[in-house]
Parts: structure tokens; sequence; C-alpha cells
């Protein structure tokens, strides 16, 4: 019987020969991520809901990153209770500094291909990336899984993107997931699995397919799903057997919807203020000047989304009245660029380079914006009032068209 | 509650969560703290408007964006009684519910309601707004259970023997 990748997943993680879209069925959870700012909230769940011990400490993993370092002083305050809540259960997963929960996720190693996991993020979707379950959920949630070990979902249909061919060298996977969250709406993906398949998926790095994971959220979507591959295993430090190779969506299975893009028709764009889905290609913005550019973020913060800024910016300088914020999304593509001669060449054009942490993406911190000022910017939404005031203008882009603006003052393409 | 009354306060599309609570807000103590903040970059006003038994009635794809949970709780401490929507974004959805917050679809209501009018919820079967009814779904029965004890927290305490 033709199934889907999310059905054979969920099939295979409950036991049961198949599943079908619209079941109803309890997962056995295989790790679940807690960041900063919801550790409080997740704790005082835990307990208020009786539980007295964590269901398996080991799959359990705490990430210090939306108020890392502290930018007001009760941020401190999730940190402690943080501490005291790996303390008090025993836990061994904890990252106080190292990075972006969801480039830490699959970096260290937390997850793999056929795995079910939760994360008090939304964009938790990027696990998905590695052929992974993955989805975001609330706190209360968190608490109930940290429990029990097990959530309720309902099997979602399948949203079937096939990519094939070349992408032109200004053309990055960004410009893909903006493109498809244009077409769709942001709400077009509600509920379903997006499904990415095509020789130009299967071309692309694990980082790049990090970056369309990530936003599959940003169209509605509950999950991403790429099919696990040597590259997938090389990331993962995995061998590849038929376990990891053996969950991909039959051709003839029930999809909800198929599209078909050729990445030649690909062309860089931008999603313009204030819905992710307003997307405009940037040659059409013509002489919209811009006060500050970010490229960091768990969408694409990944080292080579600084090395390709670098490319654009090596023997140039940022416009004089723009300023340019990088952000490694981890401490090891922080080390990794610093060894690579990268950030050398970003500082020399002018660049500000941060910590590896959520920083500007979530608003609260490294380059507020105020009334009337306008930013490009690498991550993953430009709602009204996220990076300041409601009365800032964000554009989100590639690192390339990013890196190509901060130069040019205004928005060009790369 | 079979059928309830409250005021209508209407919004659009793609009302999403940073709409609802900022970030910057996020991490005050207490979701006591964070209502003053509700809907703060849209319509600021609102938290010292809203009223108990309040109805909210918006466009689709309510409730995008992040996993806060903040969201649905702000809304409910406000003394929302439920909000309508054409749609709804799936964690914002599943969050309400754990938070006993209800949650309506319906696409026809937005047309007819205006800010102020008073709309009649009867619950799981139809919404009543100046004499006419629109039909709405009944919610799944694993949600059900979930409302029926009052969210997801003393669900969990049920299993675990507590209540």
């Amino acid at each position: 019987m033709a199934q889907t990748f999310i059905e054979k997943l969920i099939a295979r993680n409950i036991g049961a020969d198949s599943v079908r879209a619209g079941n109803i069925v309890t997962l056995n959870v295989d790790r679940v991520m807690i960041h900063d700012i919801f550790i409080p909230f997740v704790a005082s769940k835990f307990e208020e809901m009786g539980f007295s011990k964590l269901w398996d400490p080991d799959k359990v993993v705490l990430i210090y990153d939306h108020l890392v370092p502290a930018s007001q002083t009760d941020d401190t305050r999730h940190f402690q209770v943080g501490n005291a809540f790996v303390e008090k259960y025993g836990m061994k997963n904890i990252h106080r500094s190292d990075g972006i929960c969801h480039q830490l996720m699959t970096e260290a190693g937390y997850v793999k291909p056929g795995d079910v996991v939760f994360g008090t993020d939304s964009h938790t979707t990027t696990y998905g990336s590695v052929g992974a379950f993955s989805t975001g959920i609330g706190y209360t949630e968190m608490a109930s899984i940290l429990g029990t070990g097990k959530l309720w979902v309902k099997v979602p249909e399948t949203i079937r993107v096939k990519i094939t061919g070349k992408l032109a060298s200004n053309v990055t996977s960004k410009d893909i997931i903006l493109t498809l969250i244009g077409d769709l709406g942001a709400d077009g993906a509600t509920y379903k699995a997006l499904e990415f398949v095509g020789d130009t998926v299967e071309d692309m790095t694990v980082a790049s397919r990090m970056t369309i994971a990530n936003m599959a959220i940003e169209a509605g979507a509950k999950c991403a799903l790429f099919r696990a591959d040597e590259k997938t295993a090389e990331y993962c430090q995995i061998p590849l057997t038929e376990k990891e190779t053996g969950l991909y969506g039959d051709e003839d299975a029930d999809y909800f919807q198929m599209i078909e893009y050729r990445a030649e028709d690909f062309v860089p764009v931008l999603a313009c203020p204030s819905q992710v889905d307003k997307i405009r290609p940037a040659r059409e913005l013509k002489d919209i000047a811009i006060d500050q550019v970010f490229i960091g973020s768990c969408t694409n913060g990944r080292l080579e989304d600084l090395v390709a800024a670098a490319e654009i910016l090596k023997g140039k300088k940022v416009a004089p009245f723009v300023k340019l914020i990088v952000t490694p999304a981890s401490r090891k593509i922080y080390q990794q660029a610093a060894a690579n001669g990268t950030l050398q060449i970003l500082a020399e054009a002018g660049a500000m380079i941060t910590h590896p942490a959520c920083g500007l993406c979530c608003g609260r911190a490294g380059g507020i914006l105020t009334d009337g000022e306008r930013i490009v910017a690498t991550n993953n939404r430009n709602f009204l009032g996220r990076m300041g005031t409601n009365k800032v203008e964000i554009y989100l882009a590639s690192p390339k068209t990013a890196a190509a603006s901060a130069v040019a003052g205004k928005i060009v393409p790369a | 509650m079979d059928q309830f009354t409250g005021t209508v306060w209407v919004l659009g599309d793609d009302i999403d969560t940073d709409i609802i609570i900022p970030t910057e807000y996020l991490a005050l103590k207490t979701v006591e703290d964070m209502k003053p903040y509700g809907f703060y970059p849209l319509r600021p006003e609102l938290p010292g408007l809203i009223r108990p038994g309040d109805i909210i009635v918006a466009g689709k794809n309510f409730g995008c964006g992040s996993s806060r949970e903040q969201a649905p709780e702000i809304i409910k401490a406000l003394g929302v009684s439920c909000v309508i929507a054409k749609s709804f974004a799936r964690i914002f959805f599943r969050n309400s519910i754990n938070n006993g917050l209800l949650l309506i679809e319906n696409s026809h209501i937005q047309e007819a309601v205006k800010e102020g009018d008073r709309l009649t919820v009867h619950t799981n079967q139809y919404l009543e707004h100046e004499g006419r009814k629109y039909p709405i779904e009944a919610l799944p029965d694993n949600l059900l259970d979930i409302l029926n004890a009052g969210g997801l927290v003393k669900a969990m305490r049920k299993l675990n023997g507590l209540d």
C-alpha cells in the first residue's frame, strides 16, 4: 500500500503496519528540546501536573539561546530555574552558550533520521532536514511529555514539493522557501507535512535543507521532510542503512497537493513588511534604502551562509550609514568561520560579529530598530514589531541578497 | 456551558503570536504581568477595553507564528470567552485547547458582525447573530476530553491521581 513519508515514519514509531492521514495516534517521543524562554513555565507546569521524575532524562535537551547573554536582569532568572531543574531531575544535556537550539539539536547529534522530536519553539520543524518528524509545541504539552514520553498527533496530509534542475549562482535555498511560502500563503500548508523531493533537493547540502525546513512553519506546516541520504548520514555521523533511506514518500501515495518547480525559474526574492508570504523579486524593489542588515539566525546563520556573504563582501565596504550585524548560529560555526578567514573578511567589510545566539531575530537585543527604520534580515519572520517598534520595516532575504544590499545601502539582488 | 453571549471584537487575517504578545514581554514573570501588552503592536488599547465574556472574531490563520503559549493564556486572562476565526494555526490551536480556551472555526460570521455587536455561541452547534444562525462543527472527542478536564494540566493531575 502506497504511503507518504510521514505515514511511514509514524507507523514505524508506533509499531503499526500503516497509518493514514487523519488518524489520531499517540507517538513515542525520541527527543525533546526546551529553550530558556519557556523553561520556567515547563518546570512549573511539570510539577503542577504532579510528576516527580522525567520519563527519560537523556532524551531531554535544555538550550539557553534566546536570552544569551542576558540583556535584562530578569533574564537571568530563566537560567537559575533551568539550572535547578537540570540538577533536580538528573539531566545531562544542557547547553548554556553553545548556540541556537535548532542548530545544536542536529549539530550536537541529538536528532537522527526517523526520530520523533518536539520542541518548545515553532521552528522545531528544522530537523525535518535530516528526515526526522519534528514540530513545535507549547510548554504545557512539553511538561506532559516530560512525564509520559508520549504525545498525540493527527497524522498530517502531505504537500509534495518537487524541484528539479540547477539553481542560479545568486539564488539559495532561502529563495526557494520564500517563493514557496509566497505561492502557498502563510496558512497554505496548515496542519500539513511539506515533503521535498527532486534532484535540486538531492544536490543541496544539509545546511541548505535546514533553511527550508526551518521556515516550513511560516506556511503553517506541521513539519518538513527530506529523505535521508549520504549527506545526512555524514552530517549526523551515522552509517546509512535501510532504516534511514527506507523513509520516503511513495510516488503513488495519496497527496493533498503536488507542486513542481524548475530550479532555473527561481530568482532572489524578499518577504516584504510585514507578512512572510508577501514575496517580491529583489529586482522589482528599487531604491529602497536600508539602515541595517542582519545575517544570522537558525534560518541562515550556518557556515555556508557566512561564507556566501563573505564572498560578496570581500574587498568591499558596507555602505557608511548601514549597520551590518552577523550572528553565527553556533559556537562551532563561529570557530569554523574564524578558522577559515570568513570572520576576518566580514569584519574588514565593516560587520559587527556577535556571539552565537538568537540575538536580533527575536527582537530582544543586539540591534533593535525604531520608527521609520528598515532592515534586510536573513531570519524567518518579519512580523509587525518583531525587531523593534511597529513602524520598523523588515525584509527577509537570503544571505547573498542581504550582503549585496549591505554594500549597496539599498535593496538589490545578489 | 451550553450557550453564552458576548460582545464582539473584530480582528483581521494572520493575527500572529508576536502581535498577541511581543517577545520583549515574554520573559515577564506571570501572564498577569504580560496581560497589559496583549495585542500591543496592533491595538495597544485592547487589554483595557476587553471585558470578561467578550468574543474575538477574526479572519484566517489566527495565532500563526511562534509556539508561545502565553498567546492563548493572555487571551483567556483578558476574559475572552472564545475566539472565532476562519482558521487557526496549529500550535496555537493545541495550546488553546490545553489551556481551556475555546476556539471555533467559522468562515461566514465575519461578513455579518461588526465590533461591539452581541453574539451568542451555542457550544458545538451554532453561532447566533441578529437572529441568523451559523452552524459550527463539534470538536473531536480527544480534544473535548482535555477541555472538559479543564485543560491538560488538570488532565495530567488526574492521571497522577492528584484530583
